[in-house]
């Protein structure tokens, strides 16, 4: 070979190198995600999903800015046991959301801590990680958990607190900045990392094992009342419940929706309309899931009702007409579905297999 | 830095190429596109080099559905909700409150009579603009004689609590009637006939019939829709289908809200009505 032909073959083996360079754009190296100011790198908190819904439903909802973290989770904890967020130190968030109720209480109307009432019934607290509209109160008026949990600190009727006093209390306090720094990378505290830090707990906070979902996995049997409860609750010429209240396909036993359920002829608390401005949305209240209805008396959203039988009362005859009653309450006209004592006995089995014991006592969700 | 010897150094192997071919009389790069393109060559042998190789020829097209509604031509969105406004041909007055259905399985017909079908379905809920589209993926080049759809799920596909979308919506048909999913709710208000206002809620799904040995029989009540045919060329297609959701109350029987309102699940006069007057339902929108 000539030095001519080496050289032909040597630029030409450069030239092929070359184009498979050119060809193929710079590799992306990942950037490392640099480590918290802080020092600290908190552990990815996998959420178990329980089999129920993994079956039947899509995954949780979790908002990418704030990934569930065992030491997020952990300060949420803490924060939602704790009066520290209240105005005058009394309040926490389980004064009135308390685990053993299902993270509810017991009153019509919950009492702040300058004593006065508001006007709703407390909601309890669980598998919120699976309403997919992210509309969280009786009227949907926060986006998000982390939405939701700005409200009660500083609601007047409520903790009463303002947010730069909360902060304050918290940043004074001697191991809350250690845990805001292991949760999130840093010992600055803000009333957003508090949000975060409860909506993080909250999401935990998953009840999926009553009878009736042991049931949908084939473990247990129901009584054949609990059974004829169930085909009651399907039977649009029953009970007519599943349109809002979910069904073995949902065992959310929630649509997350807002609808009106025939409580009154005109409103005094306009629900979902007064956020809305939408005279169309008059009337309208956050569906309530059925789970856990033995812990969580009274009911509606202005807990007008005592017991459970009310309530099965209020649908088979004690349905009043109004300009935005769902067409889904189909007996309306009727006044209700018109159930018999039986019916009702029936209806009421059902609905107390879907109490889920296991959740109240969860030690995870306990005061830490 | 990189272009720059590049450059040069592809200047030296075109030349020395050029050089090199020239010595094999007129074999070389024949292709005006290649890097090394060889005008004195008169037969090709192999060695063009390309900056990149050159793209396939396109043979199928993006398609993207967008689904509209009116009302006999007067457009529904979601802000005309809760507002009687709208007359059926039966002469009822109504607004309409809520408009979710389902179509699955659609498919396009060509001439010599196959067919190919995108299996899969989407859910519409005219409050949320994101379900208004449903994007295809790839469909093939070709002039198409139709476009059909299933109005609901088919037997095969009409499985109970089977998906987790539509379970988290509450799109569940309850089994007592047949199960599966429900394929439409529509519901609002009418002056009924005693002037009052009523509400209705159109449910179409399967269909429950009781016969007279009050034997328990379940219909698969969907609908397949037929619409007009389209030309799939190019990168994308986007394809309107238009409701007229003023058909669900005509053609061929005229519905009287007084008659049928609310209650319609399990009624199976009022299923069988529902499918009756399906197929015009539906129709062919612009193409683009």
């Amino acid at each position: 070979m000539t030095i001519t032909n080496k050289l032909t073959l040597l630029t030409l083996i450069a030239l092929s190198v070359l184009f498979s360079c050119s060809k193929d754009k710079d590799p992306v190296t990942p950037t490392p995600i640099p480590p918290p100011p802080g020092g600290s790198s908190p552990t990815p908190y996998a959420l178990t999903i329980p089999p129920i819904f993994a079956q039947t439903l899509p995954a949780p909802f979790n908002p990418q800015n704030n990934p569930l973290t065992v030491e997020g989770v952990e300060l949420g904890r803490h924060l939602f046991y704790d009066p520290i967020l209240s105005g005058d130190g009394t309040q926490s968030c389980a004064t009135c959301h308390a685990p053993e109720l299902a993270f509810t209480d017991t009153n019509q109307f919950s009492t702040g801590i300058d004593g006065l009432e508001g006007n709703r019934n407390s909601m309890p607290i669980f598998n919120a990680a699976w309403n997919f509209d992210q509309r969280f109160f009786w009227d949907g008026r926060a986006i998000g958990l982390e939405g939701q949990a700005f409200g009660p600190v500083r609601n007047p009727i409520e903790m009463h607190n303002t947010w730069p006093d909360a902060v304050t209390s918290l940043q004074n306090h001697p191991t809350y900045p250690s845990m805001f720094n292991a949760a999130f990378g840093t010992t600055i505290i803000d009333s957003v990392l508090v949000v975060k830090a409860i909506a993080q707990f909250e999401r935990t906070l998953i009840s999926a094992n009553s009878k009736f979902d042991r049931y949908l996995l084939g473990m247990e049997a129901l009584t054949p009342q609990e059974a004829s409860g169930f085909n009651l609750f399907m039977d649009q010429q029953g009970g007519d419940c599943f349109h809002c209240h979910g069904s073995a396909g949902n065992p959310l036993w929630t649509d997350n929706g807002f609808h009106n359920n025939g409580l009154d002829a005109s409103f005094t608390d306009l629900g979902l309309g007064g956020v809305t401005g939408n005279p169309a949305d008059n009337g309208k209240f956050k569906t309530p899931s059925l789970r856990n209805l033995v812990f969580t008396a009274p009911y509606m959203h202005d807990g007008r009702f005592q017991t459970l039988d009310e309530v099965i009362e209020h649908y088979s005859t004690g349905i009043v007409m109004s300009s935005t009653i769902d067409p889904m309450m189909e007996h309306a006209a009727n006044g209700g579905v018109q159930l018999t004592a039986q019916e009702k006995a029936n209806l009421k089995a059902f609905l107390l297999s879907l109490t889920d014991n296991n959740f109240v006592t969860n030690p995870d969700f306990q005061a830490p | 830095m990189k272009t720059t010897k590049t450059v040069i150094l592809l200047s030296a192997t075109i030349a020395l190429s050029s050089f090199f071919t020239s010595c094999s009389k007129d074999k070389g790069c024949t292709d005006p596109v290649a890097l090394n393109f060889d005008q004195k060559a008169e037969t090709d042998d192999g060695s063009c080099i390309y900056p990149t190789p050159p793209p396939p020829a396109a043979t199928t097209a993006s398609v993207n559905i967008n689904f509209t509604h009116n009302f006999d031509g007067t457009t529904v969105t979601a802000n005309d909700f809760n507002t009687i406004q709208y007359t059926n041909q039966f002469g009822n007055q109504m607004s309409i409150s809520k408009l979710k259905y389902l179509i699955s399985d659609v498919r396009f017909y060509k001439a010599n009579g196959d067919s190919v079908v995108v299996d899969g379905y989407n859910y519409i809920d005219l409050t949320n603009t994101a379900t208004l589209s449903y994007a295809l993926g790839n469909v093939g080049h070709d002039t198409y004689t139709g476009v059909g759809f299933v109005i609901g799920f088919d037997v095969i596909d009409n499985i109970s609590n089977y998906y987790p979308d539509l379970n988290a919506v509450s799109w569940n048909w309850p089994a007592s009637l047949g199960g599966g999913y429900h394929y439409m709710q529509l519901e609002g208000q009418y002056i009924d006939s005693n002037s009052a206002t009523a509400n209705y809620a159109y449910h179409y799904g399967t269909a429950r019939e009781i016969n007279l040995a009050n034997d328990t029989i379940y219909h698969p009540n969907y609908t397949l829709a037929q619409i007009g045919g389209v030309t799939i060329a190019g990168s994308s297609v986007n394809i309107e289908i238009k409701m007229n959701i003023a058909e669900w109350f005509k053609n061929t029987y005229t519905w009287d809200l007084n008659v049928y309102n609310t209650m319609l699940m399990p009624n199976y006069n009022a299923q069988i009505l529902m499918k009756q007057n399906a197929p015009t339902v539906f129709s062919l929108g612009t193409v683009n």
